[in-house]
């Protein structure tokens, strides 16, 4: 293998990790509150379908990511509203969310299937583009990978260093403590939970603005689940968040390895490639329950009421 | 005005049955609401979705077609879900079944006998049952999420069917489609009546309904079912063996999941094609909640749900609507169910103060 494949690989292994890496560190801001969302996947397809039509109506993309971010917003809204506000079951809440997402975009997209939008661009950096094999992977990107760079780094210091990533924490390890202080649980839930939703909604503007700029039904194929599962491979740790996104993401382009090194595989086998490796990361991780337990915010799920 | 929600000493038995009503209520409504900004007649639209597909005979052997795969996936699932076991795998499982079922059927194409549908039934079911039982597996040994593993393996089945009608299932006659070749006679499930696509199938729902009936609210095992989904920790102390009990209940809404799909296949359909489920098995899910995990609230739900699909095709022949209408209503349907839930363990009450502390005082001074 050259260097010039292994240089392409890296730079498609971290555009197909960016809605990975996104949704992820969305729903890691939300499970470290505390709330389980398995909604990822229907605000993700919402914000993607919402972006598209905005850029296209407007041409402007940038407006297209606000709107997507506002859609993704809006349904993680509904979610609050039910399973923080009503208390339901978050696991039944979140799949209603998914069903209600996926059927919502293909409502609202119907129309817009298959039309062409030139999405965003490659934007190489001077000079740092040009360094070997991590140039092209990491500074030869689209505005959008930048941001997720971005992104990462305020989630991490938000998560590691700031007042209010300990408060985050408080109210996802023990909401009743962190309401005796006063911090309003509550409050911090519905933030959280609306911050996972831009976040899911950014996710999908990503791929129908910049991974293949369209809109198609279902164009998310499972990724807000597999970034369920990256939260639970990085146990809710967000350096890890980050590796297992670009190890996904190098999971979805295995095809391209294989041709790179002249080897033929069924393209519908080949496509499995990314859930097969969601379950095997699953077992191997999941085999020590203790650990699991020991990582995952205490409160994780479970409905909570003032006064309880 | 404030509307504030107070708990109730004991939950609303009425409202377990209320509320799934006033949910279909409010998605009604709702629905009214989006058709008219859409700039339709809502009341037309709604006779459309509605109505229209089941005004005659052959409408209502139709509803039956298409209800027979769901329901048989989401008596399934209440099975799981009443142990609290989030399978969210029937769309797989169903895939699964039907691509079982295929291959047997086309390798047997020739067969004259009886015993090939049989055959064919049973490879679909047995299939179904096996790709639940890797979830149960990957939970029981490896203590793997039993949601993630099954979406999981719902894409997996996904691109395994795709895989096969492209390969090693396409008919080398069929012109390059990716579909396979048709089955023989003696695999095709036999029409129930001369002039409806219903077929013998049925049967197998009208089984499943009083099987898993009987299995919930008549035996041990679904006694031990459901404290096991009650209180995990009970059905441990009492020593019910939780293991013993994830895989069965995967294993019955495996199987019966793969058999909605081997009877899609053996039946309307009559070959392997690449889209032999519209969502079903993710339909089931709804149709679970909806139907209270209730086997007789899973066949009313389930109806109004094949309902929900042939109204969605027959609003995109006449009004031009989309087809996805089907998943928005039954989103939103879920959605407002989850809501109106709420009203099970409290009751609303309206305030015509603004003062938050009001009605403390009252109650006070009562």
């Amino acid at each position: 293998m050259d260097l010039d494949l292994l240089g392409n690989i890296l730079y498609a292994m971290v555009r197909c990790g960016t809605p990975l890496l996104l949704v992820a560190l969305g729903e890691l801001v939300c499970e470290k509150s505390g709330v389980l969302n398995l909604g990822q996947e229907g605000m993700m397809l919402f914000g993607a379908v919402v972006g598209f039509i905005a850029a296209f109506v407007t041409g402007s993309l940038w407006l297209g990511v606000l709107m997507a971010c506002l859609a993704g917003m809006l349904l993680a809204s509904l979610f609050a509203v039910v399973a923080l506000g009503c208390q339901a079951n978050q696991v039944a809440t979140g799949l209603a969310l998914t069903i209600f997402g996926v059927g919502l975009s293909a409502f609202v997209g119907s129309a817009w299937v298959g039309k062409p939008l030139s999405g965003f661009e490659a934007l190489a950096i001077p000079l740092l583009a040009d360094l070997p094999i991590i140039g092209h992977m990491l500074f030869n990107q689209d505005l959008l990978v930048y941001l997720s760079f971005a992104l990462f780094l305020l989630v991490a210091w938000v998560l590691l260093k700031s007042r209010a990533g300990l408060i985050l924490q408080a109210v996802g390890e023990n909401p009743d403590a962190a309401s005796a202080m006063g911090l309003p649980v509550l409050r911090v839930r519905t933030l959280a939970v609306l911050f996972g939703g831009a976040m899911a909604g950014l996710a999908g503007a990503y791929l129908s603005l910049a991974y293949t700029p369209m809109w198609a039904e279902n164009m998310t194929a499972g990724r807000g689940w597999i970034a369920l599962a990256l939260v639970v491979f990085a146990s809710w740790r967000v350096l890890r968040v980050l590796l297992g996104a670009y190890l996904f993401g190098l999971a979805s382009i295995l095809h391209l390895v294989a041709q790179g090194i002249g080897v033929s595989f069924p393209a519908n086998l080949l496509a499995m490639l990314p859930y097969v490796a969601t379950i095997l990361v699953l077992v191997v991780l999941s085999r020590n329950a203790l650990k699991t337990r020991l990582y995952a915010p205490v409160s994780l799920g479970q409905p909570w009421k003032a006064g309880r | 005005m404030l509307l504030s929600l107070e708990p109730r000493t004991q939950q609303s038995r009425a409202m377990l049955v209320l509320s799934p009503l006033l949910a279909g209520l409010l998605t009604l409504v709702s629905g009214a609401i989006l058709f008219s900004a859409l700039g339709h007649d809502p009341l037309l639209t709604l006779h459309t979705l509605l109505i229209e597909p089941v005004s005659d005979l052959y409408g209502l052997s139709e509803l039956l077609l298409k209800a027979l795969p769901i329901l048989l996936c989401a008596l399934g699932l209440a099975v799981a879900y009443q142990a609290r076991i989030w399978n969210i795998g029937a769309e797989g499982q169903l895939l699964i079944g039907a691509l079982a079922g295929s291959a047997l059927a086309i390798h047997i194409i020739d067969w004259e006998s009886r015993w090939a549908l049989l055959w064919v039934l049973l490879a679909g079911s047995l299939a179904g049952a096996l790709w639940g039982a890797l979830a149960a597996w990957l939970r029981t040994h490896f203590n793997a999420n039993e949601i993630l593993t099954t979406i999981m393996l719902n894409y997996i089945a996904l691109n395994l069917l795709l895989y096969c009608v492209h390969g090693p299932l396409k008919d080398p006659e069929g012109f390059s489609f990716p579909q396979s070749a048709m089955f023989g006679d003696a695999s095709r499930l036999p029409a129930l009546f001369e002039d409806g696509r219903v077929h013998v199938g049925l049967y197998f729902v009208l089984l499943a309904l009083v099987a898993v009936w009987v299995l919930l609210h008549k035996s041990f095992l679904g006694f031990q079912i459901k404290v096991l989904g009650l209180d995990q920790r009970a059905a441990g102390f009492v020593g019910f063996r939780e293991k013993r009990l994830v895989w069965l209940a995967l294993l019955i809404s495996g199987g019966l999941a793969g058999l909605a799909g081997v009877s899609e296949v053996s039946g309307p359909i009559g070959q392997l094609v690449p889209q032999v489920s519209p969502g079903y098995g993710y339909a089931a899910i709804t149709v679970a909640f909806l139907g209270r995990l209730n086997p007789l609230g899973i066949l009313v739900a389930g109806l109004l749900m094949a309902l929900l699909y042939l109204g969605g095709e027959n609003a995109q022949m006449s009004l031009n609507l989309p087809q996805a209408l089907t998943g928005l209503f039954q989103g939103m349907m879920l959605f407002y169910l989850l809501a109106c839930d709420v009203l099970i363990l409290y009751r609303p009450r309206l305030t015509l103060n603004w003062r938050r502390r009001a009605p403390v005082a009252a109650a006070a001074s009562a």
